[in-house]
């Protein structure tokens, strides 16, 4: 994903539910937009916001964050935990100018591909239309190091 | 470093739609790449030779396999690479099939460049891998079983015979299931209760099950060799003194529809649930006893000649410890009433298939409970197949049991009319193309065509029914005297309740979800959980039967060396970094976490065996100081820039 003229998502997907619903999803062909990377954790929870700005940073159109429903998180709470975060860093988003929608949470089970598919298609969409995120001011080579 | 890349065709899964030249080459020219090669099918025999001959000669310390899910196969590599003398943790996998070559067979070259970045996302990662070692942990031999239906009780019996220390628990107050209530079994014709009975009176005379009847499981805490199971046993208000004498039943006022006899017959309020109940003991209707609702009767304590009525029996909670559980909680029949159109429970004469059963015992030991009439009409896939009550799928024991049941009742009396009117005629199993076509000699017609109309005659009591035989092309407008429903199976009230105290994952119809649909069929996602029996989904009583003991087998597997192996990629805190914060010990869900000092400062400290390895507390953590192994901060940033085509610094 080098050429910034297509949108570049990084999905972050839970290793219990939301990746195996990703497996799920090509387990049955159902066809999705190619421009999504799934990186997965054992857990939501293990995703930091300060990551989720790194993959903005970095070139990231969109991120998406995919764990298990409320009350079936493997590790118990550990998702209540991702929910809050990111409603966080979702105000923080606005206050620093970049639209919230850039960031998007959703609960998707080992089963739900077809979630899986409707979601991650949606996303590439929206941020088709949003286009690639345009920071004021890149880093200088000192802020940088 | 030397970094090894494994690219797999998967038989043309992967190669019809990837194209692996692109991506081997594209491997080749990344740093630190010593091998990069391909195969038709990387997880076979030669596959994990060509791994394991590599590592050896040319010295390789990292390891790449670009093939389908880590979940499918990421276990086989990384024992590869750990017999190769590896750490089995220097191993990533790209998934290149399931979220790769699969969603995106339409468009191949944006498939192709989606590989390249996903082998590039687990080079980056792999160059950050720890060698990091597999731990083994003591577990024990006790199994927790939900649900004593046959399932249950075959899964517990294999466990008690193979030396395991079993906890049956069942909401009913007697084991048996539904299987206690069928007449006969199909293909077979064994009676239900003779083939059941002797595996029921096992349970208790078997020294390792203890079992616990109108109980439930409460809570359910901690994790495979240490689970904490709370459960809730209901009040029967009858001690262990009853001998079922059975005085008690005779003075009893109240009449009630008896549940087990579909309500062909009543019972009293204190009653033994059936005749080879086990425990075969009494127990009082809480909801219907006249003593229990205003303390007007006490009949059955006056009279017990054993003192073994006791009101003052409270609900009682048990705590038991378990190393694994299965779930074998069963199904509940669909309720007929949900499609209007039969007219169940407005119309006396249109039963289900349960009461048939019932109806067809009663004949048997010659004590009719209602007239069966000589007209009698099956309609199938009541409940399944049925798009418009939101069941999709197929229940896959109503079209043996209509066969079973139609020519139980032709042999009977062969004077009798029967018709089963099906969607499609099931008969996939061993033993049932030739059964039904039994059932076709023996007399019994059967119309392919799903019923449009069930009407009452409202003079002669009789049922009109209107179907299109769908192969004669015709309309039958027929009156019968009996309509039998023949009701599919929905998720029992008992898997829901599991579901969530367990936190188990279900399936599109409400059933509990297997780890893998071919190779784990009886596994879940939770380790040490395993499920069996209709509780997964519908089936007839030889499957259930083969995955309670496959289910049995596999918690057997767990425990019997007395040691499991446990991922080492648990959280980890830099002591130097860390500030004390304690934030890490306030969002652990394991109490996994606690602070302490060290060399006069206060650090957190992580409980390695305690610490399950959801990386909560590494993402929590405010001065980078609590990482998780396997997944640590460098290594997810790695991640996130080559996903993203980042160049490397």
């Amino acid at each position: 994903m080098k050429s910034n003229t297509e949108p570049k998502i990084v999905a972050f997907c839970c290793n219990w539910c939301s990746y195996a619903g990703a497996d799920a999803a090509g387990t049955s062909r159902l066809q999705m937009k190619p421009h999504f990377r799934v990186i997965r954790a054992m857990c939501s929870s293990r995703i930091d916001p300060e990551l989720i700005l790194d993959a903005l940073k970095k070139g990231a159109w969109g991120v998406l964050v995919a764990g298990c429903h409320p009350g079936d998180c493997h590790y118990v709470t550990g998702n209540y935990r991702t929910h809050r975060r990111i409603a966080l860093l979702k105000n923080l988003l606005q206050e620093l100018g970049i639209a919230p929608q850039r960031v998007r949470l959703e609960w998707i089970s080992a089963n739900e591909g077809g979630k899986f598919q409707k979601v991650v298609n949606e996303f590439i969409d929206e941020m088709a239309a949003l286009g690639p995120l345009e920071l004021a001011g890149q880093p200088t080579a000192k802020e940088a190091s | 470093m030397k970094i090894g890349v494994y690219v797999c065709h998967c038989g043309g899964n992967i190669s019809e739609v990837v194209d692996i030249k692109k991506v081997t080459s594209f491997a080749e020219q990344q740093a630190d790449v010593a091998v990069v090669r391909d195969n038709a099918h990387m997880c076979s025999d030669v596959g994990r030779n060509l791994v394991l001959e590599d590592i050896k000669k040319h010295n390789l310390d990292r390891i790449v396999v670009a093939a389908c899910s880590p979940q499918f196969h990421g276990k086989t590599f990384m024992d590869i690479v750990e017999k190769a003398g590896l750490s089995p943790y220097v191993f990533e996998m790209a998934n290149i099939r399931e979220q790769c070559s699969w969603p995106h067979f339409n468009e191949p070259d944006l498939a192709t460049r989606k590989a390249k970045d996903l082998v590039n996302v687990a080079i980056a990662k792999v160059k950050l891998d720890e060698s990091l070692e597999r731990k083994t942990m003591p577990i024990g031999k006790r199994v927790l079983v939900v649900g004593a239906g046959i399932a249950g009780i075959q899964a517990a019996l294999d466990l008690g015979d193979a030396g395991f220390e079993v906890h049956l628990v069942e909401k009913e107050p007697t084991i048996g299931g539904k299987m206690a209530k069928l007449s006969r079994t199909f293909p077979t014709e064994d009676c239900a209760a003779c083939i059941l009975s002797p595996k029921m009176a096992d349970v208790p005379s078997n020294p390792n099950i203890t079992l616990y009847t109108n109980s439930t499981i409460e809570k359910v805490s901690g994790f495979l060799g240490n689970f904490e199971v709370t459960i809730n046993r209901k009040p029967t208000y009858v001690n262990d003194n009853c001998v079922a004498c059975g005085i008690c039943e005779e003075k009893c006022p109240v009449k009630v529809p008896n549940e087990f006899e579909q309500g062909l017959t009543t019972r009293r309020a204190i009653y033994v649930p059936f005749e080879f109940a086990v425990p075969y003991r009494y127990l009082i209707d809480e909801a219907k006893c006249i003593y229990l609702e205003n303390g007007k009767c006490g009949n059955c304590k006056k009279v017990c000649p054993h003192d073994a009525v006791d009101f003052e029996q409270k609900p009682e909670k048990i705590e038991v410890k378990v190393d694994t559980i299965i779930v074998a909680t069963g199904y509940d029949i669909f309720d007929a009433k949900e499609k209007k159109v039969y007219g169940f429970g407005t119309n006396k004469n249109v039963i289900t298939s349960l009461a048939m059963e019932r109806m067809i015992v009663h004949e048997a030991e010659g004590r009719t409970t209602r007239d069966i009439g000589r007209r009698i009409a099956f309609i199938q896939c009541v409940g399944s197949r049925d798009e418009q009550i939101g069941n999709e799928y197929c229940s896959r024991i109503c079209c043996m049991y209509a066969t079973k049941l139609s020519q139980l009742l032709k042999r009977a009396d062969p004077k009798k009319d029967v018709y089963v009117f099906y969607t499609d005629l099931r008969a996939f199993g061993k033993g049932f193309e030739e059964y039904y076509k039994r059932a076709q000699k023996t007399g019994v017609k059967f119309v392919r065509g799903r019923v449009a109309e069930v009407n009452e005659d409202s003079k002669t009591g009789k049922v009109m029914i209107k179907v299109e035989d769908t192969l004669a092309r015709q309309i039958i407008e027929s009156e019968f005297d009996l309509v039998v429903l023949s009701v599919g199976m929905i998720p029992g009230a008992g898997t829901k309740q599991a579901a969530e105290v367990l936190r188990m994952t279900r399936s599109p119809g409400g059933f509990l979800q297997e780890a893998h649909p071919k190779f784990k069929p009886v596994d879940t996602l939770s380790d040490g959980v395993f499920i069996c029996g209709c509780a997964q989904g519908p089936k007839d009583i030889p499957d259930t039967v083969a995955q309670a003991s496959a289910a049995a087998a596999r918690a057997i597997r767990l425990m019997n060396r007395g040691v499991y192996a446990v991922e080492p990629i648990t959280a980890v805190v830099d002591e130097d970094l860390c500030s004390g914060c304690a934030t890490c010990v306030s969002v652990c869900p394991y109490e996994a976490v606690k602070t302490e000092i060290v060399n006069d400062k206060r650090v957190a400290k992580v409980n390695e065996i305690l610490c399950q390895g959801c990386g909560s507390c590494s993402a929590a953590c405010p001065s980078g100081a609590s990482q998780q192994h396997w997944f640590m901060n460098n290594q997810l940033r790695a991640m996130v820039g080559a996903a993203l085509g980042e160049e490397e610094e």
